[in-house]
């Protein structure tokens, strides 16, 4: 209910009209471009009520537990999977935890860039969706495309301001059987670049 | 401001109400004359206009009925949408942030409040003086310079259709015009229904007898006879409401014509931009009809002239 009312704000927020084939699967592993702390939350919002409820958004543990207000959505409403940006104190690979919550039946919301991107490009994908992917051969691979989001609250900035936004789907990808992890991550990574120009 | 709601109002409210009954009719009719696929195209478009109609006109009535507060409420939202369906637009960078952020937050809403408390004189110049002094500056100080000018006119441009223009609507209640009181609300109505219906006959016309493009390039579909059909019409009808505006039918029918000539040049100029920026709607906020600024078009560059027009001559 509360969850329901918080995704109907965060698409009115963003302003955001939908693109492609909305149909998705039961579980995925959602991966988009990342230019704003908005994009996990979008897309979240953006998906049907049933998918949402199991889809956990990959986000940063440091800007979600700052506030408790922010600590209680991260946990209460998303059920985000926390992961410490600052690579010297990390406990452990995260990539285990991603692994951990799709065996447990859980979809996932990632960033293969591995941080926001202040440019319009998409930068080149990190290995993690390569080792998700090998981990997980039977969850499909859904490619998003987010625009406008870095407009509503760029990096560095407390406040948003209203731009409409898009959020593209594209069609679910596997990794096909032998490729190579340079020629998967490309493929991945111009499967999104593609949604920009649809 | 206080408004009174008198049998005229609910006279106005009703024949409006009569119109859309009869515009869903024809929706239903339309289906067993449609045997091309534009037809059908057509019809479910004109479907889908009349029940966005039915929400405006519903919202509309009801922020009337509230008193002046609803419709500067109403209106207020209204250039906040706009305003964001303009700037997605524009190309403006990180740097046009906070900038962006006092436009949508701090001088939209002070626009509105100049009008509850009929504060007149820093309503008509708080943003043609103020806001597009104070703008460039904090542009400057963000820092960036690349296309500096041009990021610069598009978000003035923006405040100044979506913020300005608009707000000259429901600024109609603070006109004080002799021997009319408290009816303010009549006259906003008045505006917007004659707009409007001369919006709608454009098209009728001009897709029923429309033959001669007059900007063809800017939008096919805008014709000489369209044009002519439906100001004329619309013109013909502003005049038959004269009762309910402290004009005689004679200057009814003329502010009428004025107001629909703009109307023509807003959705005209609306149209280029749109041409230029490759879209086709400024968003999907109502459906049938595209986004706010889609459907504001016409009001957008009527009302400053109408508010002024009617201050000069009828105010006292």
């Amino acid at each position: 209910m509360i969850a329901d009312i918080i995704a109907k704000l965060i698409r009115f927020i963003c302003g955001a009209s939908l693109r492609g084939e909305t149909k998705v699967p039961d579980q995925a592993v959602y991966f988009s471009n990342h230019t704003s702390h908005l994009d996990a939350l979008l897309i979240w919002a953006s998906l049907p009520k049933q998918t949402r409820q199991l889809t956990r958004p990959v986000a940063a543990r440091d800007y979600w537990t700052r506030f408790p207000w922010r600590r209680w959505l991260a946990q209460n409403v998303f059920n985000a999977i926390l992961i410490d940006r600052d690579r010297v104190t990390r406990q452990d690979n995260p990539v285990r935890h991603f692994i951990d919550a799709l065996k447990a039946g859980a979809s996932l919301i990632i960033f293969p860039e591995g941080t926001r991107n202040s440019h319009n490009d998409v930068a080149p994908f990190k290995a993690g969706l390569f080792h998700l992917a090998r981990a997980c051969k039977s969850v499909p691979l859904v490619p998003l495309h987010l625009g406008n989001l870095n407009r509503i609250l760029p990096r560095g900035e407390i406040l948003p301001v209203p731009f409409l936004s898009t959020i593209s789907f594209g069609s679910a990808l596997q990794l096909e059987r032998g490729e190579a992890k340079p020629a998967f991550l490309t493929r991945t990574r111009n499967s999104v670049i593609n949604l920009a120009h649809s | 401001m206080n408004l009174v709601i008198d049998i005229q109002t609910i006279q106005l409210v009703t024949g409006t109400g009569i119109l859309l009954i009869l515009a869903t009719v024809v929706g239903r009719i339309m289906p067993r004359f449609a045997t091309s696929e534009g037809a059908t195209a057509t019809v479910a478009n004109f479907q889908a206009r009349t029940r966005s109609w039915w929400v405006m006109v519903a919202v509309f009535a009801l922020a009337m009925a509230t008193g002046g507060i609803g419709s500067i409420i109403l209106f207020g939202l209204t250039s906040f949408f706009a305003l964001r369906e303009f700037i997605t637009q524009t190309s403006t960078k990180a740097a046009d942030h906070r900038s962006l952020f006092w436009a949508f937050f701090v001088i939209t809403p002070l626009q509105y409040y100049l009008i509850y408390v009929q504060w007149y004189g820093l309503f008509a110049l708080l943003i043609p003086v103020y806001a597009f002094l104070f703008i460039p500056v904090r542009m400057a100080i963000a820092g960036d310079c690349e296309n500096f000018m041009e990021r610069l006119a598009k978000i003035q441009w923006g405040i100044m259709l979506c913020v300005f223009c608009i707000s000259h609507i429901p600024a109609i209640l603070m006109l004080d015009l002799a021997g009319y009181e408290g009816q303010n609300a009549k006259l906003l109505f008045w505006l917007v229904l004659v707009v409007q219906i001369s919006d709608v006959l454009q098209y009728v016309f001009g897709k029923t007898l429309g033959r001669h493009a007059i900007a063809p390039k800017v939008s096919p579909n805008k014709t000489w006879e369209g044009f002519w059909g439906g100001t004329l019409a619309a013109t013909g009808i502003g005049a038959a409401l004269w009762w309910v505006t402290p004009f005689t039918p004679l200057q009814a029918a003329g502010m009428a014509f004025i107001v629909n000539l703009l109307g023509f040049g807003g959705g005209l100029t609306m149209s280029a931009i749109k041409r230029d920026r490759g879209i086709k709607d400024f968003g999907n906020m109502i459906g049938g009809h595209g986004g706010m600024l889609d459907r504001l078009d016409s009001l957008c560059f009527a009302a400053p002239i109408f508010f002024h027009v009617t201050r000069f001559y009828f105010s006292n």
